[in-house]
């Protein structure tokens, strides 16, 4: 990826989304649900900590808004750029 | 009505359904078996894909892996759904917009390279063949199970089933069938778990009875099952037991192995528009997590519910405050019944080993204060229900909530469509990769339109009896489908396809050395601790945590495999000389959305 770098503006606003919603996907899952759950042991639900709701409902949530968000997006992106169906 | 009358009313009326599809949606040219003639819409496609997606293990194992092991396993659950990001964002569009029919089509394209190409089919042989295994087997127990047939007569039903549809209608007949299996799967799967959660917690939704209060009091569910489980001896189940680091990379292993799975991939060819396939995704995890976010509360509630039922003073978490189950009311009571239907099947039996006339349920090296003091006082000599197979936390759920009949009928049928589905999808991409990417693509590329359908319905017919006679007598590897298959998809599909996307730097040489170096250091590193080819006793190591490298686990490899493809191929390419033009100008193509539409006139 390092030389040839697209300098397309299209796909440069593409990748700066993905970094985004990556970034969310990894901070739900392998942060509040694994790694930080300790930290945030503090916040109870249901008879558990936030970590454990992380773990079993609410990363699949956000994973899911993630995508719609990141569909979303593109389809404006697309629009904006000339390069929709 | 008898039980078996009512399992037979249900399932035939499925199959019957499946039938009535398959002959309606006719396959008559190469687009329409590869890619449904690229017109599924993206609401459809999701359902088709979370049917296509969730296997029998999802429907029947899942539930119980979490049961029995609480927060730890939640891996499944984050693993299972997280790689449909990955593919929204950094495969699915793309593929899409390339417009071809098959994955190791993309992967023979942009490396312009004919072995690297077969690298993929025989990747995707391997993963695809190891899968289909495990549902067929999963077929044939369901069968023997519910409908009084031995276990391969079980089977050679199913097959023919899938037959008709694969045959007559390839991808076509399949994403329709998949669309109705999963209407069937997600209300089999609902059903049971609403009528429990109402029970112990009152909350219609099972995700939020989780999190509820029990039934007539103020504690709530979860506190209750750690509490009772830690005083028969078992770990706690919300809490944390084993290495994070292993939790982190397992997880990722199962997010990156799901990417890159071809039957999963392919799907996402059927829609329209290269929008469509990023919306798809989003409705795919949609009905993915109808499913996914109600296993946990099946998984806990039943493992609550077992316990109850050995300890009944454990419903107010009282564990020991009454005496254990007695062998009589085992034995003899109506409720109790389908102890002993299960005790017959194997998955569940007891033993009274003190000799006391009850059967006491418990962790025997569990640590736990009360637990010793009734052990001294009851002379127990060592655990009394002595085998409890995770399948029944799902496959005898309603049982154990003494639902009626028709609900365990609508469970058994549920249970086939996630096979079944599951198995189409499989046996399509293995078929499409013998009949396009070898026959067509290596030994005969003048083959016609005609000839080519005829070699893709030839190839279906030849996989589903060569996935039949594997389920008949599974190989070694069959039960390492977690392992071997998404530790090679993580490790080979997906790095290759995201580099072949992401990079237009990476070229033949590179993705060839890339490839091969991911599939051998994972398929080594398995082989060392679970034995060459899964031959027992041929493992170099013993298959322990203190043996494993850094304490990585064979089925988590697949993250460390991705990594030295990674590496691999970006060394190699770097030293040899960049891609052509034309190659290039292909990335730049399938970066934008423009022109998906044309791309089908292929």
């Amino acid at each position: 990826m390092s030389d040839r770098q697209s300098s397309n503006a299209y796909w440069q606003a593409n990748l700066k989304i993905i970094y985004v919603c990556i970034a969310i996907w990894a901070l739900v899952s392998y942060g509040f649900a694994i790694i930080l759950r300790p930290l945030l042991s503090g916040i109870k639900i249901g008879g558990t900590d936030l970590g454990f709701w992380f773990a079993q409902q609410g990363s699949i949530l956000v994973f899911i808004v993630l995508i719609f968000f990141y569909a979303a997006r593109m389809n404006k992106l697309d629009r904006d750029h000339g390069v929709d169906e | 009505m008898s039980q078996f009358t009512l399992n037979l009313i249900f399932i035939g009326l499925s199959f019957a359904l499946y039938i009535g599809i398959a002959i309606w949606a006719r396959a008559g040219s190469t687009s329409e078996f590869y890619a449904a003639n690229r017109g599924v819409s993206p609401v459809m496609n999701g359902m088709a894909t979370a049917a296509d997606w969730m296997s029998a293990a999802s429907f029947i194992s899942m539930a119980g892996l979490i049961a029995f092991t609480g927060y730890d396993n939640s891996t499944f659950l984050m693993g299972w759904t997280g790689g449909y990001v990955l593919l929204a964002m950094l495969l699915a569009p793309y593929l899409r917009k390339f417009g071809k029919f098959t994955v190791p089509e993309f992967i023979g394209d942009r490396f312009y390279s004919g072995t690297a190409r077969i690298i993929g089919v025989i990747c995707l042989l391997i993963i695809s063949i190891t899968y289909v295994i495990g549902q067929m087997t999963g077929v044939g127990v369901t069968f023997s199970r519910y409908l009084e047939v031995s276990n391969s007569t079980g089977l050679w039903i199913g097959a023919a089933l899938v037959f008709c549809y694969a045959v007559l209608g390839g991808m076509k007949g399949i994403t329709y069938t998949q669309v109705a299996q999963y209407i069937v799967l997600i209300i089999a799967y609902t059903i049971p778990a609403v009528f429990i959660a109402l029970q112990l917690t009152g909350h219609v939704l099972p995700q939020t009875g989780l999190f509820g209060s029990l039934n007539g009091s103020d504690t709530k569910f979860l506190t209750t099952l750690d509490q009772v489980v830690t005083d028969l001896g078992f770990k706690s189940y919300t809490g944390h037991h084993g290495s994070t680091f292993n939790m982190v990379l397992f997880t990722l292993a199962l997010m990156i192995g799901t990417a890159g799975l071809p039957h999963v991939i392919i799907r996402f060819f059927t829609v329209p528009k290269v929008s469509d396939a990023r919306k798809s995704a989003g409705w795919a995890l949609v009905f993915i997590a109808l499913l996914y976010t109600v296993a946990p509360a099946v998984g806990s509630m039943s493992r609550f519910n077992l316990t109850t039922t050995m300890w009944p003073g454990a419903a107010t978490g009282e564990t020991f405050s009454q005496p254990a189950v007695s062998l009589d009311s085992i034995q003899n009571d109506p409720e109790k019944e389908w102890m002993r239907n299960w005790q017959v099947t194997g998955l569940l039996d007891w033993e009274d080993k003190n000799g006391d006339g009850l059967i006491q349920y418990y962790n025997d090296g569990g640590e736990s204060e009360a637990l010793a003091a009734v052990v001294t006082e009851q002379n127990l000599q060592g655990n009394e229900l002595t085998t409890v197979n995770r399948d029944i936390m799902v496959l005898a759920n309603p049982e154990i909530a003494n639902l009626p009949g028709w609900v365990i009928a609508i469970v058994a049928a549920g249970g086939l469509a996630a096979a079944l589905s599951t198995a189409a999808g499989l046996l399509l991409a293995i078929s499409g990769a013998v009949s396009h990417d070898l026959v067509k693509g290596a030994i005969n590329p003048n083959i016609s339109e005609k000839g080519e359908l005829l070699a893709a319905r030839i190839s279906m017919a030849v996989s589903i009896l060569v996935a039949t006679f594997l389920g008949l007598n599974p190989p070694g590897f069959a039960a390492q489908t977690v392992a071997l298959a998404f530790g090679l998809a993580a490790s080979s599909i997906f790095p290759v396809l995201m580099m072949g996307i992401f990079s237009k730097r990476i070229n033949k040489q590179g993705a060839i050395a890339g490839m091969l170096a991911g599939i051998l250091s994972t398929l080594l590193y398995i082989f060392t601790y679970k034995g060459w080819f899964f031959i027992a006793g041929t493992n170099m190591l013993e298959d322990t945590a203190a043996n494993w490298l850094f304490g990585i686990s064979p089925a988590s490899f697949g993250v460390i495999g991705a990594l030295i493809n990674f590496g691999v191929a970006y060394v190699v390419s770097n030293a040899t000389e960049e891609p052509p033009a034309h190659v290039q100008d292909l990335v730049e193509s399938i970066r934008v959305p423009r022109g998906a539409g044309d791309a089908q006139a292929h």
